[in-house]
């Protein structure tokens, strides 16, 4: 009899629990705002925390809901936002790559127009033009991006530069450039070019591609206008490899910020790097201009790499409202700057007073503003995640094996594989 | 009738709970991975079935066969030298040596470290520099006067995959060793003084009565360290990171895939990963179950 009923027990605890296991939802609290970004630690973290207290000033009703997801350089995020896209259990807004990379969601019809609230804010005039055109899929636009950052900065050692008789001028181009290098390794500089893993090497073929083929043809090879089997391409790959000659052996086992000390060290001459790297001579307490000299890439000049973070409003989002207050304030004068002070980056607006930023961003927001405005390949802005994933691959492998002929394959055949979806 | 239920009611239901959730969690799940490989599904879009398309499409990628043979080569290197550390060490405090206990606790205590962990370690241990700017093991290998030995490590194309089976060996070789320790135990004493007094040699005694003694412990051991290996995913994240070529194999390829938004493919990598295993496990699985029976 006893056994019977610690049977009967422990199978009714068993369906419960597998009960469970399906269901429950909480209840809806339509104060909450559920922000889903990767900003959990450093810069990052401090400009997100002095955005949320902008938000709270703005919109003191509201409930901000920290839905952040540490590690993968945002990779860990991404796949938990697309298992919960698939569930229908969005957040109330989400972090994502401004450009190409949301394509993936407009695609999966998950994200919502805003073009609305562009039109409300009155942020067709205070963002840049060409900024807008690259935002825009069919006439709508789907994000409200929060910062801009520059990919096509060159950091060098003037201290370094001198030591092969180099002065603080930029080359022409990349050819002249490749003699620059050339001139450090005969004067015995070991790293005349430091770099990184993989994704850094996708950083630098972004910039010379930048360079040889110009803002028009580089922007043509991502709506197919420009064809990656051309002889210029050929010859920017060309340049690319020269370029790779000249940078450290251990590449692959480093991260970014291992290459960029290698130039405040001086160990290396330069460094080519997205302006993130500020805060890393900052940390050092170097002095731009003295310690350390910037410049946009050889060749780019007047040519603004851009990549910038940007705020979604997604399908089936709990509290469509609080995720446009959210947005608004996002977009905001005030938001914008709370946010990038912390950060290290620069607002998307162009109504910025340089007064509030440091030496470096004074810079990057002067080009900001004049420049021509092309979108980032390593940070998403310019390809599908499918399409950078296959050149990373492939560039990670030229890493490995320097086979050139096999590099430019695998990049036409990305472009095939790709270029139909965009 | 009802004397029947009486007999089988309770057991089924003892087990059902566990069935259930089995059938639910682990064969449900594996059947919608078979499933969702056979489709078109990007990012859970999905129009509906291309057959074998995806697993067409995955042998034909040079990458995903590269990954294929690296997985390969990782895990005879990774078997082999468990195998043959684990038995050395066992045979080694099996002859007495002195200090057994502290021994025993510090072979197998590397296996208390995730592979994460000793993948950030390992990273830097491996770094592929040499001369003048080497660090991590190419360092030491310079100032013990080995620097002709200094490698490039997993960043190899042909050989790099063996640089990452070495953290691997150093962490499981301690519990091979404690299943040989474990099946050295396991021989009667009497049986070695039999083999003695019919006049074998050692040698003779180990290949004739240990040896086939402990063949179901190395069975064993292959079949755990052979199965750990061929999902090997964690380790390399942590010294290679996602994207790096020399260092593919299935796990990472499948990571990246699901990433691209390519979950068909994705789960076609799963699928062939299960396939492998289970190559691996079902023959073991089967000839237990016939040892069982013959009892």
């Amino acid at each position: 009899m006893k056994l019977r009923a610690l049977i009967a027990g422990l199978s009714a605890v068993a369906l419960a629990f597998t009960a469970t296991a399906c269901g429950g939802d909480d209840g809806d609290n339509t104060k909450d705002v559920e922000v889903f970004t990767w900003w959990a630690d450093g810069s990052e973290k401090a400009g997100l925390d002095a955005l949320v207290a902008e938000f709270k000033k703005q919109h003191p009703d509201l409930n901000f809901v920290n839905g952040a997801v540490a590690g993968g350089a945002g990779s860990n995020a991404k796949n938990v936002l697309a298992s919960r896209l698939q569930q229908q259990d969005p957040p109330s807004t989400f972090q994502a790559h401004a450009g190409a990379e949301l394509l993936d969601y407009i695609e999966a019809n998950q994200l919502q127009d805003v073009s609305q609230l562009y039109k409300e804010n009155g942020w067709d005039e205070v963002f840049p033009e060409d900024l807008i055109e690259l935002l825009t899929v069919d006439g709508k636009i789907y994000s409200v991006p929060s910062n801009v950052h520059r990919a096509n900065v060159v950091w060098a050692n003037p201290e370094v530069l001198k030591k092969a008789g180099l002065d603080d001028k930029p080359a022409k181009d990349i050819d002249g450039f490749i003699q620059q290098l050339d001139k450090l390794k005969k004067a015995g500089v070991d790293t005349p070019l430091s770099i990184a893993t993989d994704w850094t090497q996708v950083h630098l073929l972004e910039t010379v591609l930048i360079a040889d083929l110009g803002p028009e043809k580089y922007i043509g090879l991502w709506d197919g206008s420009t064809k990656w089997d051309s002889p210029e391409v050929s010859k920017a790959i060309d340049h690319y490899a020269k370029l790779l000659s000249y940078t450290n052996t251990d590449r692959q086992n480093l991260d970014w910020p291992d290459a960029t000390k290698m130039v405040i060290d001086g160990k290396a001459g330069f460094n080519i790097m997205g302006d993130w790297a500020e805060a890393a001579f900052q940390e050092a307490d170097k002095e731009w201009g003295k310690d350390y000299i910037t410049y946009p890439v050889p060749g780019t000049d007047g040519i603004f790499d851009f990549l910038a973070d940007s705020f979604t409003l997604p399908v089936g989002a709990k509290n469509e409202e609080g995720t446009k207050a959210w947005l608004q304030t996002v977009g905001s004068a005030e938001g914008q700057k709370a946010f990038n002070i912390k950060k290290g980056s620069i607002p998307a607006r162009t109504d910025a007073d340089p007064k509030d930023y440091g030496d470096y961003q004074k810079t990057a927001l002067e080009s900001y503003k004049n420049d021509t405005i092309v979108p980032s390949l390593a940070h998403g802005a310019a390809a599908s995640v499918k399409w950078s994933t296959a050149i990373t691959e492939a560039v990670s492998s030229f890493s490995a094996n320097k086979d050139i002929e096999k590099l430019k394959s695998a990049l036409v055949k990305a472009a095939e594989d790709n270029q139909k979806k965009q | 009738m009802f004397t029947r239920i009486r007999s089988w009611g309770p057991p089924v239901l003892l087990i059902a709970p566990t069935l259930i959730l089995l059938g639910i969690f682990v064969y449900g799940l594996i059947g919608a991975g078979v499933w969702t490989s056979l489709t078109d599904n990007v990012r859970g879009q999905t129009t509906g079935t291309v057959g074998l398309q995806n697993y067409e499409n995955l042998f034909n990628d040079d990458t995903f066969v590269y990954s294929l043979r690296n997985v390969g080569m990782y895990t005879l290197a990774f078997v082999a030298g468990t195998l043959f550390f684990g038995f050395l060490w066992a045979w080694m405090l099996e002859r007495g040596a002195r200090g057994e206990g502290i021994f025993r606790t510090v072979y197998l205590f590397p296996m208390a470290v995730s592979f994460v962990a000793s993948g950030v370690v390992w990273r830097w241990l491996l770094n592929s520099n040499t001369g003048e700017s080497a660090s991590g093991l190419n360092r030491l290998l310079d100032m013990v006067g080995l620097g002709f030995l200094q490698g490039q490590w997993w960043t190899h194309e042909g050989w790099g995959i063996l640089a990452i089976a070495m953290p691997a060996i150093w962490q499981l070789s301690g519990y091979v060793m404690a299943l040989f320790l474990a099946g050295f135990r396991g021989i009667p004493e009497e049986l070695r003084e039999a083999a003695r007094v019919d006049g074998a040699t050692e040698w003779q005694m180990y290949r004739h009565v240990i040896f086939p003694q402990l063949s179901p412990v190395a069975l064993s051991a292959v079949i755990i360290i052979g199965h750990m290996s061929l999902k090997v995913f964690d380790l390399i994240m942590a010294v290679a990171g996602q994207t790096n070529h020399t260092t593919q194999v299935p796990g990472t390829q499948m990571w990246l895939k699901y990433t691209s938004g390519e979950w068909a493919e994705a789960a076609a990598i799963g699928t062939v990963l299960l396939l492998v295993v289970a190559v691996l496990i079902v023959p073991y699985l089967i000839s237990t179950y016939r040892a069982e029976r013959r009892r």
